[in-house]
């Protein structure tokens, strides 16, 4: 089943047109790993697929629901769609505790009890337990895109889109949060990931998409696309990344 | 001594009416201010103008004639009667109001645009977003320029005497000018002045470090 469907997508901050004609689909439980030069579009991709961006033209299916129509209540697809940002963006007035069962309080009015305890389960399976009533402040990198993850999975997405979760991260807090991405791959989780880590996207991802000024260059199986790119802007990006 | 002393319990009074109008205009002036923020950064090209010929007409005109035209202008009117209490605890509230605004819209400006974003990716509206992420950590930042304000504003009674507010200062007035003691009554006001306001700036500050320890 589609979970994602975009079709014709257009996007342009004034002038200048960001992503151009973008057909791609995304089907259930599939981990897809979005690829490209810095510049390319592709956070940009991301970012229509919740409507974190307007989108200028075409269509953006999401669970069934096409989000560019201005009748839909976004913020209700939005509960169904996880985002996990590159700078975490969590809340720092707020408790680890806090951050994750905000949304559960205040959107989908679960009671305190309960949404402590989901909470308590969701830290468990990030492996932060201890840090529940700890300041996103007092944390490390690796330790805040953990607890964003749980914040985003509490609300029980069906998707979960992450815009490169581990580029602002030391290398030795990477492989922690690609180890919860590959847990949450391995559960069932329909994934869009943007990365510049092509290890996980290799060994994670089921499919590839290569983008490049605005297009879907290329978009084929890992293995396949990173030992045998068609195109030669996939090319000459991989052997500058591999 | 005992001129000041007799005349405390008058100065007292006079104090009582001073905090009273202080804390209602105050508050009604953290409001009007809340709104005229929210104005200024709304989408709507119309209302973003109201909010900044409102705070650029505060702005630009001094604080006694805002209240001379409240109190003498509006009520020549005829259309409402203001008595002065009622006038003078409008001037200041909409005086302060268009401060609290610039104070507020530059603390929510302040805020990243990272968080507004997380919000609405959990899928909050943007009137939760504004109410449990962006305004209570914009709050903390605000506080010292509230203070501040505050302060200003507390001070700003002081003119209302002009218009028969029997405030702290008028009382002093009184009190001089029976006594003819001005020396004595006017460093005794002075000193309740300086007092009420430090009291208030460890109160800020109580808050503010309570703030931050969270």
């Amino acid at each position: 089943m589609s979970m994602i469907k975009v079709k014709n997508l257009r996007k342009s901050f004034g002038k200048i047109e960001v992503l151009k004609d973008i057909n791609a689909e995304v089907q259930e439980q599939e981990v897809v790993c979005v690829i490209g030069p810095s510049g390319s579009g592709k956070s940009t991709f991301l970012r229509c697929l919740n409507r974190l961006e307007e989108i200028s033209g075409g269509e953006v299916v999401i669970n069934g629901q096409d989000i560019t129509d201005n009748k839909i209540n976004i913020n209700k697809v939005r509960q169904e769609v996880g985002m996990v940002f590159q700078q975490f963006n969590l809340f720092p007035h707020k408790t680890v505790l806090e951050n994750i069962t905000m949304g559960p309080i205040k959107i989908r009015t679960t009671d305190k009890s309960a949404a402590d305890k989901l909470a308590f389960e969701l830290l468990d399976k990030v492996g932060l337990r201890e840090k529940a009533y700890s300041f996103p402040g007092e944390l490390s990198g690796g330790q805040k895109q953990r607890v964003a993850i749980a914040r985003a999975l509490a609300m029980n997405p069906k998707i979960m889109l992450f815009d490169e979760p581990t580029s602002a991260l030391d290398p030795e807090m990477v492989g922690d949060v690609l180890e919860v991405m590959k847990q949450l791959a391995k559960e069932g989780m329909t994934m869009v990931v943007v990365t510049h880590e092509m290890g996980f996207a290799r060994e994670v991802g089921d499919r590839v998409i290569f983008m490049d000024g605005g297009y879907i260059v290329e978009e084929n199986e890992p293995n396949e696309l990173f030992s045998n790119p068609q195109h030669d802007r996939t090319k000459a990006f991989l052997s500058k990344v591999l | 001594m005992d001129i000041i002393s007799a005349a405390i319990p008058m100065l007292l009074k006079g104090l009582q009416v001073t905090l009273y109008i202080f804390v209602i205009a105050i508050i009604l002036g953290f409001l009007i201010g809340l709104v005229i923020a929210l104005l200024r950064l709304a989408p709507s090209k119309i209302l973003n103008w109201i909010a900044k010929v409102y705070v650029d007409a505060i702005r630009g005109t001094p604080f006694i004639v805002q209240l001379f035209f409240i109190y003498f202008g509006v009520n020549s009117l005829q259309l409402v009667s203001l008595n002065s209490t009622t006038a003078g605890i409008v001037t200041v509230a909409i005086n302060a109001g268009a401060y609290f605004a610039e104070i507020i819209r530059a603390g929510i400006q302040s805020i990243d645009k990272g968080q507004t974003e997380a919000a609405r990716s959990i899928g909050f509206t943007g009137v939760q977003t504004m109410r449990y992420v962006v305004l209570p950590q914009a709050f903390r930042r605000m506080l010292p320029t509230i203070t501040n304000q505050s302060i200003i504003s507390l001070k700003d009674t002081s003119l209302l005497s002009v218009i028969g507010i029997a405030d702290l200062t008028q009382q002093g007035q009184i009190q001089a000018s029976a006594t003819f003691e001005a020396f004595k009554i006017w460093l005794a006001v002075g000193v309740i002045y300086f007092i009420i306001i430090y009291l208030l700036t460890i109160l800020a500050n109580f808050i503010e470090r309570r703030i931050q320890l969270r």
